[in-house]
């Protein structure tokens, strides 16, 4: 004897794929929702850029390029939108260990939606958030004085890219965010590994005057790799095979990544 | 009668704890099941299994008639799920909540809008609507959840310690949304840790402790079990403890015990009606009385009966309260 729905409908045996596509644009709905109605995360998102770029211009620029400030502009901005993004994909880990420990990943997976939607969802929405990063840093850097010399479609390029290594980068964030017990506890891993990413690499200043061993860490760091393909496609230079490298990077890490966090996030219960 | 819940043998392992060692119950379509236990007794891991949330170790279990775990995608169209944690999002407007529901579960847009204004004027929401779940008090978070939880108009209602940490008119409010829902023919299947809840909406009892079922019954038929109302005496003198056992085994017919902190002696009594016999007898044996108070049965006392240990929580990371003097007042209903 098995029950229909109060409303008389039989149970389907399976979700088709486009039901699960379906719920996870819905669960997107809800990440850009969320976005929209937290002022304090939208104003994290663009604080955060400005305030890097006005520090780094000024504090270090005069240093760092030889009293030129907006040289030093030129050379950084590429940089910070690179390290921008990915604090920003630190986020998405958050946010999920957040819902994972409200309970509301328990009404999800109680629903007869797609097991992975709650995760694509997430995801996709936090795209949008990376996007909003992106767009604050160019705009702001280009109050500042920052001038891209190559053309506003080699510029769109550039931010593709990095959204594309954001995208792949999330991966470890979200699997950070199944791992760890509390949100806190994401905040503190993730920037005790994301900051010798970002501080031994070319995003802020030239590898050269750095000791050897630490050149070549910082040379093969895929964020020196990613910030010389945004520079050559701003201001000009060699693109081609900074670019391919920075996303066989992005292809790898995703490749190790997202199924380890799938799999952690079917374990998390 | 058909059952819309039944669990066979069910076992469930963290590492060496047994969260669910071989539990049985089942509950017709249509009834309120009470599941009734202290903390860590395994009600929720029960519910975890029964929602497809958690795979069990061992045993069967069935919801609608179909398997939760070969037939979960069918058994997630049936079922609403209200956990022990409200499960809505503290980001999202309370309308956005439903709607979000709503989609998941495949309503166009439009469909989606409706049923999320209906529920929120069910559950007395309408003016909160459009304001963020962040801003709901405790009684208004846990009504919205309820309401999320019925957005598929489910047959089968999972409903884990619904009331928990809401004040007594929150509670009330909660009780009275729940007995709309049976009204409608929804199946419930309900923890809690309060005797009085399970009283006031349960058909069917049944409780558990370290995951095995330790008695079933109706609620009637529960509290004729443990007895009605409990008789607290604490003499002046504690060398009279045992004087005070005898009057009361003698006057009660139930086996009296001492409290662990060895200050009184606690009795099942049917009724008020033999208190005067009791107040004389004591007096008569020259026992003079630091406290004498009538109570009704609480979880406590349930738990003492059925399984001669006290409902302590296994993993209590606060005192016991016995280790302070005890009064009839300040006494908790169930131990947390």
């Amino acid at each position: 004897m098995t029950a229909a729905t109060l409303d008389g409908h039989v149970p389907a045996r399976r979700l088709s794929a486009l039901a699960g596509l379906r719920n996870s644009f819905t669960l997107t709905w809800r990440s850009v929702l969320k976005i929209r109605t937290n002022s304090e995360d939208l104003l994290g998102l663009s604080l955060q850029p400005i305030m890097f770029l006005l520090l780094f211009t000024y504090v270090f620029g005069g240093a760092i390029a030889h009293g030129s400030v907006t040289d030093y502009l030129q050379y950084v901005l590429p940089g910070i939108l690179v390290q921008t993004v990915l604090f920003a994909t630190l986020g998405t880990g958050l946010m999920l260990n957040q819902d994972i420990s409200a309970g509301i990943f328990d009404r999800f997976r109680s629903l007869p939606i797609a097991r992975w939607a709650p995760l694509a969802g997430a995801i996709m929405g936090d795209v949008v958030r990376y996007a909003i990063s992106v767009a604050v840093t160019l705009g702001f850097g280009m109050v500042l004085g920052f001038r891209v010399t190559t053309s506003p479609l080699a510029a769109l390029a550039a931010c593709l890219l990095v959204l594309a290594f954001a995208m792949a980068m999330c991966w470890v964030s979200a699997l950070i965010g199944m791992l760890v017990k509390s949100p806190q506890g994401v905040q503190t891993f993730g920037f005790t590994a994301m900051f010798p990413i970002v501080f031994a690499s070319g995003l802020l200043v030239p590898i050269q005057t750095m000791p050897g061993w630490l050149q070549a860490f910082a040379k093969a760091n895929p964020m020196t790799l990613l910030a010389a393909a945004v520079r050559g496609l701003m201001r000009g230079g060699p693109v081609a095979v900074y670019a391919g490298e920075s996303m066989l990077w992005a292809l790898g890490i995703l490749v190790v990544f997202a199924p380890l966090a799938v799999r952690a996030y079917r374990r998390r219960t | 009668m058909t059952e819309a819940i039944r669990a066979e043998g069910l076992v469930k392992n963290f590492g060496s704890t047994k969260a669910l060692a071989g539990t049985d119950f089942a509950a017709g379509t249509g009834t309120v099941l009470g599941l009734l236990g202290p903390n860590g007794a395994g009600k929720t891991t029960a519910v975890r299994i029964l929602t497809t949330l958690l795979l069990p170790d061992g045993g069967h279990a069935q919801v609608g008639g179909y398997d939760v775990v070969t037939d979960a995608h069918r058994v997630r169209q049936l079922i609403g799920l209200t956990g022990q944690y409200a499960s809505v999002d503290d980001g999202l407007t309370g309308t956005n909540n439903l709607i979000m529901i709503g989609r998941l579960l495949g309503l166009p847009r439009a469909a989606a809008r409706t049923r999320a204004a209906d529920l929120l004027n069910r559950f007395d929401l309408t003016d909160a609507a459009s304001r963020p779940v962040k801003t709901y008090s405790g009684g208004m978070r846990r009504r919205l959840d309820l309401a999320a939880s019925l957005v598929g108009r489910p047959s089968v209602l999972f409903l884990d310690e619904p009331t928990t940490g809401l004040d007594p008119q929150a509670r009330s409010d909660v009780w009275d949304m729940i007995r709309l829902m049976v009204a409608d023919g929804v199946t419930v299947l309900l923890t809690t840790q309060y005797l009085d809840e399970a009283d006031q909406l349960a058909d069917d009892i049944v409780v558990i402790d370290h995951g095995r079922v330790i008695a079933t019954g109706t609620p009637d038929e529960l509290k004729a079990k443990v007895g009605g109302q409990v008789l607290e005496v604490a003499p002046a003198d504690p060398a009279r403890l045992g004087d005070v056992t005898a009057v009361l085994a003698a006057w009660t017919g139930a086996e009296p015990v001492t409290d662990p902190a060895g200050r009184q002696v606690i009795a099942q009594v049917a009724g008020a009606s033999i208190l005067p016999s009791i107040v004389r007898q004591l007096d008569e044996s020259g026992i003079e009385l630091a406290e004498f108070s009538l109570r009704k049965s609480s979880l406590d006392e349930v738990f003492l009966t059925l399984t001669g240990h006290p409902a302590e929580d296994d993993h209590a990371s606060q005192p016991i309260e016995t280790t302070q003097p005890v009064t009839a007042g300040a006494r908790k209903g169930a131990a947390r």
